[in-house]
């Protein structure tokens, strides 16, 4: 597609999450995981090597005795995305039409270059071949392919659903529409809020000018904001913590 | 030609015996020279001690064998790659191998530009070296892949209509480009080597054999047209490979230094790599010389001289490769960036300390020891002192890759990496690889070039008794 074929302006979705909203009840996990058919953890697998497309984290902050909750997923870079140009297959690219770092995991060799360049560690890999318990198969989200052995996936925004509600549009003769990704749906607690950030008027675009980003000094433009009256929360998006007791964490 | 004086009365005659004696000794005649030479390659008695190495070789390679079946067929998971280090065993031992198999291009390119007369007899079994240890390089990267049978044929930049793959921004894909020349480049050279030596053979094989090494030689047969075309072509793949000496493993050493990870993003590690390189190439062909002088008799044509000068560049880049360590930590410090500074922390005393600690006693410490001429003439102590260096360049490579990834940026994605036994199996498997390789070259080719020996024997230059003298 480019730009010539295109009607509609641009958009650049982004989110916002509010951490003094988060429970860590890791609905958007359960949600995560069952809208883009991430099969179930091979017997062998670790705690580091699940797939896990978004993760919740927790961290404490013991000068304040504070705990929180923070959702992580593909921050969706929007400038030089490190995971892109490291890509031997092409197989990453930034939709120029919504601004989501797109997977492409037919074009995947996995050799896992973009893993080791992701700073947020957000790319997961398929180690083993995907199965699911007998009869579990017919649950599966038709709108999402599942992602063969040896290939690279991560957190896209649930383009599934951007398809299907784009495919929507297109049947009533409308190049507009709007979709929300599971983990937005899915939480109790209405933490995460969903977008164009190109639209002014957006919840998210609103939301997003008092709020802060991970790693924001790397200058790989996130489009996933972090929000908090914490001052503690706000500043350890730049900090270094201490090494976790138990390797590992709570990741 | 005019006849010169005898030797004994012209001082700068006698150095020059003096010098060529140092690389070459024994007193070998022609004949005596290119018997010896050719005799452990057409014996019809192949020593049991070459059975016993091989025949371990060849169950080390076979243990690889399982570890890629194993691989192919269950997944990556059987190996101890993780979420942060994304990168195991496999990138550090591609990395090992291609800086191991820097010094035979080193040894026959550039030293042959330099006219480094001590080059001669080490030259031929260094490049064969720098191919086998190539050949066990290229296997990493492609298994290293999630999907290989794909990987071997999809990074080939062959020209597609859809403009898709490959993506050239990738450092991956100047990796193909940068291995694959090289390992081109040195064969072709290797070869073009080996060609008046396949004549010298078939004159001398019998049998079977005769039409092989005939086959092999190209129609050789030693005339002047065919020595001018050999001396040009070899200087012209001297000029080619000269910089690529240089650029093999300054493009490897870009698949990390274009990363953001704290521990890769590094301006220094195109020079620190390419002097690794050539330390652990010239460590490797004293691993393998030593024992191969011993076992083989070969005491006149790898002197002492040979073994003294390796030694000398092995410090040399040794010191190159400390500057690398003492500015790394520097910078981390130096930079104020916190993650590098944690990086640098983390590497001293964090969960692989140990790694960092072993790195720099074998690759820092242990090498100054080759300042005193004592141990440099010590063939025990160099041989020991190259396993050291070969296990610190492996150290080295374990603590770039493993504790930049394990700890980067947030804690919460922090993590420990332990290799499996498939793991191991792998790496173990391609020491038998090219274990297997170098036994088979030393049975089946001539592991010293005969022809440039004779060049630096006495006899060549040196007038007869007569007052004639001989040309080589």
């Amino acid at each position: 597609m480019n730009a010539e074929t295109v009607e509609r302006a641009p958009r650049r979705y982004g989110m916002v999450i509010d951490l003094d909203r988060c429970s860590g009840c890791g609905a958007c996990m359960v949600a995560c995981s069952a809208e883009n058919n991430v099969p179930p953890a091979h017997p062998q697998a670790t705690e580091r090597t699940g797939i896990t497309l978004l993760r919740v984290v927790q961290v404490k902050d013991a000068a304040s005795r504070g705990v929180a909750f923070i959702p992580m997923m593909c921050q969706q870079c929007g400038d030089d995305t490190p995971c892109m140009t490291v890509c031997p297959q092409q197989a990453v690219e930034v939709d120029k039409l919504t601004g989501v770092v797109e997977q492409m995991p037919q074009r995947c060799l996995g050799c896992r270059y973009c893993m080791t360049a992701c700073p947020f560690q957000a790319r997961f890999f398929n180690w083993w071949d995907p199965e699911w318990p007998a009869g579990m198969e017919t649950t599966l989200n038709p709108g999402a392919a599942p992602r063969m052995r040896g290939v690279v996936e991560k957190c896209d925004f649930c383009q599934s659903r951007m398809h299907a509600a784009e495919d929507k549009a297109a049947m009533e003769g409308s190049r507009e529409f709007e979709y929300t990704p599971a983990c937005v749906e899915a939480c109790p607690t209405r933490a995460i809020v969903f977008g164009d950030l190109n639209d002014p008027e957006s919840d998210v675009s609103r939301q997003a000018r008092n709020s802060f980003r991970f790693l924001e000094r790397l200058g790989t433009g996130p489009k996933v904001y972090y929000r908090s009256r914490r001052p503690w929360l706000r500043t350890l998006a730049s900090r270094v913590g201490a090494p976790p007791k138990k390797e590992n964490g709570n990741g | 030609m005019e006849l010169t004086q005898p030797h004994s009365h012209n001082p700068a005659s006698e150095i020059a015996r003096q010098k060529r004696a140092e690389v070459v000794g024994g007193g070998h005649s022609f004949g005596s020279m290119t018997d010896k030479i050719a005799a452990i390659v057409l014996t019809s008695k192949t020593p049991i001690g070459w059975f016993a190495g091989f025949g371990l070789a060849f169950t080390l390679m076979a243990l690889g064998l399982g570890s890629i079946g194993a691989l192919l067929f269950l997944g990556t998971g059987v190996w101890g790659v993780n979420v942060p280090v994304g990168w195991g065993f496999a990138i550090i031992n591609f990395v090992w191998w291609i800086g191991i198999g820097h010094a035979g291009t080193l040894i026959s390119a550039i030293l042959l530009l330099l006219r480094q007369q001590w080059r001669m007899s080490i030259s031929r079994f260094a490049e064969a070296m720098t191919l086998f240890a190539v050949a066990c390089a290229l296997l990493f990267p492609i298994l290293h892949t999630g999907r290989p049978w794909l990987a071997a044929y999809w990074l080939l930049p062959y020209p597609n209509t859809m403009a898709l793959m490959p993506q050239f921004r990738s450092p991956l894909l100047w990796d193909v480009f940068a291995v694959s020349t090289y390992g081109t480049v040195s064969l072709l050279f290797w070869y073009v080597g080996l060609i008046p030596d396949f004549g010298n053979l078939r004159d001398k094989a019998k049998g079977f054999a005769r039409y092989i090494y005939g086959f092999l030689s190209l129609g050789w047969r030693g005339s002047a047209i065919h020595w001018h075309r050999y001396e040009t072509a070899s200087l012209l793949l001297a000029g080619l490979a000269t910089p690529l000496v240089l650029s093999v493993h300054t493009v490897v050493s870009f698949d990390f230094s274009v990363s953001v990870i704290p521990g890769w993003h590094a301006t220094i590690f195109p020079p620190y790599f390419v002097a690794g390189a050539i330390y652990s190439g010239f460590a490797m062909v004293l691993t393998i010389a030593i024992p191969l002088r011993k076992f083989y008799g070969l005491e006149d044509f790898i002197t002492m001289r040979h073994l003294q000068n390796m030694a000398k560049v092995m410090l040399a880049t040794g010191l190159i490769v400390a500057y690398g360590y003492a500015m790394e930590a520097f910078y981390g410090w130096y930079s104020a960036n916190q993650y590098e500074r944690y990086m640098i922390w983390n590497r001293m005393t964090g969960p692989y300390w140990w790694a960092y600690a072993a790195l720099i006693f074998c690759n820092g410490l242990m090498p100054q020891t080759l300042w005193f001429k004592k141990l440099r003439s010590n063939v025990s102590f160099l041989f020991f002192m190259s396993i050291i260096v070969n296990i610190g360049m492996w150290l080295e490579r374990f603590v770039i890759v493993v504790t930049s990834l394990h700890r980067d940026f947030l804690p919460s994605s922090w993590g420990m990496y332990v290799p499996t036994v498939f793991d191991w199996a792998l790496f173990v498997g391609t020491i038998g690889l090219f274990s297997t390789l170098l036994f088979l070259f030393i049975r089946f080719l001539p592991m010293i070039a005969i022809f440039e020996m004779r060049t630096i024997l006495p006899a060549t230059k040196e007038p007869s008794p007569e007052g004639t003298a001989v040309q080589s």
